[in-house]
């Protein structure tokens, strides 16, 4: 009987033990994948949860298209009309992303009607649209900007600035092209390193835009001083970078990348490969971050590809988030408007999420979309879960509701809890609710000295108006004290060696 | 030895030559030369402040602020970095007195090495307060922290190069000199050494891998 009991109760606890094991319990950390990483305060990579995920990847035969994608270059997203700059087939696609998320093709654009010669278009590179429907293309073989209306009629052409500024002897190669609101065209072309080329809304060239500054140290100028003629020619000439891509933001900054850098130029800060431009054309990019904003930090040779990302193409959020697109490891990085790295996510290869050659990066909405030009594809990305949620956060902070902020972080946290950005939010919502020590304890977690100081400062003086009394009481007793103790002492014995009292005896 | 232990006068000495330090690092030309020629220090006074000194740098790690000191704990070898402090002490009066006594320096090694620690009493006396104290400010009033680091560092590099003079009896520029002299002495004490080590590692790889030619053939 007894033993019959032993064997029910072992066989209970062994039950118990059974159910308790997690089913599934653990979340997805992404380190067995690696596909999504940032790097925390020490540089080291820690992976994380997938931010963005594929919502779908649409070639040609998706599409109905009679011919594959051939070096497709450029893309454009206006609302939710996606203009694909198909190069190799002298063809511009149309797509629209319709309520089903999937793509509907509008048209083919191969062919301009309209008061010009050449009616066709010659290897387009880039296209533009403005909220007044005009379409302004980069039609590189021809030599021209090409501005249309919505029914592609044409109706007038940026060329080769006459202006002496401009260098005459090379072909007009306009590459990529943006168009602000009042119709003023910022174009890059090929073999031009003085900057973008501005053009008023007439079409008359009016400068060079946003070149950067040329760097002359002192020691550049004495080993030219010491060098003979012909050294000095074969010395690397002092010449601004090259921009590869440029995208105009919701508040009309625009952002410029070059994948003309250096590692050396890229360690030591020289080389910007992302930069955001004012009107002026000066770098107004925010770099508050751990690190600057260089794309990875780990060059090592891994599968071939080594050195820094190349920037190839850069696109920003309404709400100031950007992201840039590495050509080489096929990456793409997402920052927030004070330049700290929120994820970076991607790779080279053939699975779906991953590139060949990454050509063009662009948004809609929150959903990013990635033209491949070796792959003829283009890649749609929609956020996760933990995405939106970095999202929400981060806007409910800028709104000033600091509480849900916290909250939402929170939420961030329970998902990755690498995630050194949802420390740090958790830690400033805190500051914001006057919960000093608590904030305190999260910038600690995080290396944020900046803002633990804050948050120590204050609860400092909180601490000290609180404790008064006992500061006072200490002070009394360390020092204030022994001087009156020394002091009676002294009295004393003033008075016991006093020759009055002596006489007395 | 055990029998001193026990004796009152011990104590009075060892405490008595503690406390000279104090003196020492306030009046050092005076000092240093009382230190030696009068007796004043004790090896085992120097042996303290060197051991403050390493408790000081390694206690820093963990208390000061991480305001001041971020530290990457994956990083951090104790016994290397104990070591970073005792062997470049160890190689300094070693180097040193090998080329004084060349130059007629009139320090013996014992000497050097009491001076040299008598020298590095500021370091601690510094850099205790400055562990609590930086834990009491913030980013923007960090610049008395740092200051008073540095301080502590530049003071203890001073009082080494009083120390020297007043033991090997040298003139100021003449102490300078073998300072330098000192430095160059201890990059080759260190590549000698590298060079010993790796002779040593490859004659013992010779002869483990003669061992297991005979193991395998048997």
């Amino acid at each position: 009987m007894k033993r019959r009991w032993k064997n029910l109760i072992a066989a209970a606890v062994g039950m118990c033990f059974i159910l308790c094991i997690p089913q599934n319990a653990m979340a997805d950390d992404g380190s067995q994948r690696g596909y999504t990483y940032n790097y925390d305060y020490w540089e080291d990579v820690q992976y994380s949860p997938d931010a963005y995920t594929t919502a779908g990847i649409y070639t040609s035969i998706e599409l109905g298209l009679d011919q594959g994608f051939s070096s497709a270059e450029g893309m454009y997203v206006s609302e939710n009309q996606v203009y694909i700059c198909d190069t190799g087939n002298n063809r511009i696609v149309e797509l629209e992303w319709t309520d089903q998320n999937t793509f509907r093709l509008v048209r083919v654009i191969d062919e301009i009607k309209g008061n010009t010669e050449v009616k066709s278009l010659s290897g387009p590179t880039d296209i533009c649209v403005t909220d007044e429907k005009d379409i302004y293309i980069c039609d590189k073989g021809n030599h021209r900007i090409l501005k249309l209306d919505s029914d592609l009629n044409y109706l007038m052409e940026f060329t080769k600035p006459t202006d002496a500024t401009f260098d005459q002897s090379t072909d007009f190669l306009p590459d990529k092209l943006e168009v602000d609101d009042v119709g003023r065209v910022f174009c890059i072309a090929d073999n031009v390193n003085k900057g973008m080329i501005k053009y008023e809304s007439d079409g008359s060239f009016t400068g060079f835009y946003g070149a950067s500054p040329v760097k002359y140290d002192w020691s550049d100028y004495i080993w030219k001083k010491l060098a003979t003629k012909e050294q000095r020619s074969a010395m690397e000439s002092f010449v601004p970078t090259e921009y590869d891509n440029l995208y105009r933001d919701s508040e009309g900054f625009i952002f410029a990348c070059t994948t003309n850098v250096s590692e050396h130029g890229v360690d030591s800060g020289e080389d910007e490969p992302i930069r955001r431009l004012n009107m002026l054309g000066s770098n107004i990019l925010i770099e508050n971050g751990n690190f600057g904003v260089i794309g990875d930090i780990y060059w090592g040779n891994a599968g071939g590809y080594k050195g820094p990302s190349l920037i190839a193409d850069v696109t920003a959020l309404d709400s100031g988030i950007y992201f840039a697109l590495d050509r080489v490891r096929g990456r793409i990085f997402g920052y927030d408007t004070q330049g700290n790295m929120l994820y970076a996510f991607g790779g080279n290869g053939n699975m779906d999420g991953y590139f060949k050659l990454p050509s063009a990066l662009e948004h809609m909405g929150n959903n990013l979309l990635v033209l491949d030009s070796q792959d003829a594809s283009i890649t749609v990305f929609t956020p996760t879960e933990y995405g939106e949620l970095i999202y929400q956060a981060i806007a409910e902070y800028d709104a000033g509701d600091y509480d849900a902020s916290g909250e939402t972080w929170r939420e961030v946290m329970a998902l990755n809890g690498n995630y050194d950005m949802a420390y740090i939010g958790i830690g400033r919502a805190l500051m914001r609710q006057g919960e000093y020590k608590e904030a305190m304890k999260y910038f600690k977690l995080k290396w944020d000295t900046t803002n633990y100081s804050k948050a120590f400062k204050q609860y400092r003086k909180a601490w000290v108006e609180e404790h008064i009394g006992w500061i006072f009481l200490v002070i009394f007793l360390l020092f204030i004290l022994p001087m009156l103790v020394d002091k009676i002492k002294k009295i004393k014995w003033e008075i016991d060696t006093a020759d009055i009292f002596k006489a007395e005896k | 030895m055990l029998a001193s232990l026990k004796k009152k006068e011990t104590y009075t000495h060892y405490f008595a030559t503690l406390k000279y330090a104090m003196y020492v690092i306030t009046h050092p030309l005076d000092g240093f030369w009382d230190l030696t020629h009068e007796k004043r220090g004790s090896l085992a006074a120097a042996n303290t402040i060197v051991f403050l000194t390493v408790l000081a740098r390694i206690m820093s790690l963990q208390y000061t602020s991480f305001v001041f000191m971020q530290v990457y704990w994956e990083g951090i070898n104790i016994f290397l970095y104990i070591a970073s402090i005792l062997f470049p002490l160890a190689l300094f009066c070693v180097g040193n007195w090998g080329l004084t006594t060349l130059f007629d320096g009139k320090g013996r090694l014992y000497q050097i090495y009491m001076g040299t620690a008598y020298a590095l009493t500021p370091y601690p006396l510094i850099q205790f307060p400055m562990i609590i104290f930086s834990n009491f400010v913030t980013e923007e009033e960090g610049a008395f922290y740092s200051f008073a680091v540095v301080f502590s560092i530049f003071w203890a590099a001073i009082l080494i190069i009083c120390a020297m003079m007043e033991i090997h009896e040298y003139s100021l520029s003449k102490t300078l000199l073998f300072m330098v002299a000192s430095a160059f002495a201890m990059l080759v004490m260190v590549f000698i050494l590298l060079l010993f080590f790796s002779m040593i590692s490859q004659g013992v790889a010779y002869f483990v891998s003669l061992f297991k030619e005979i193991m395998f053939r048997m």
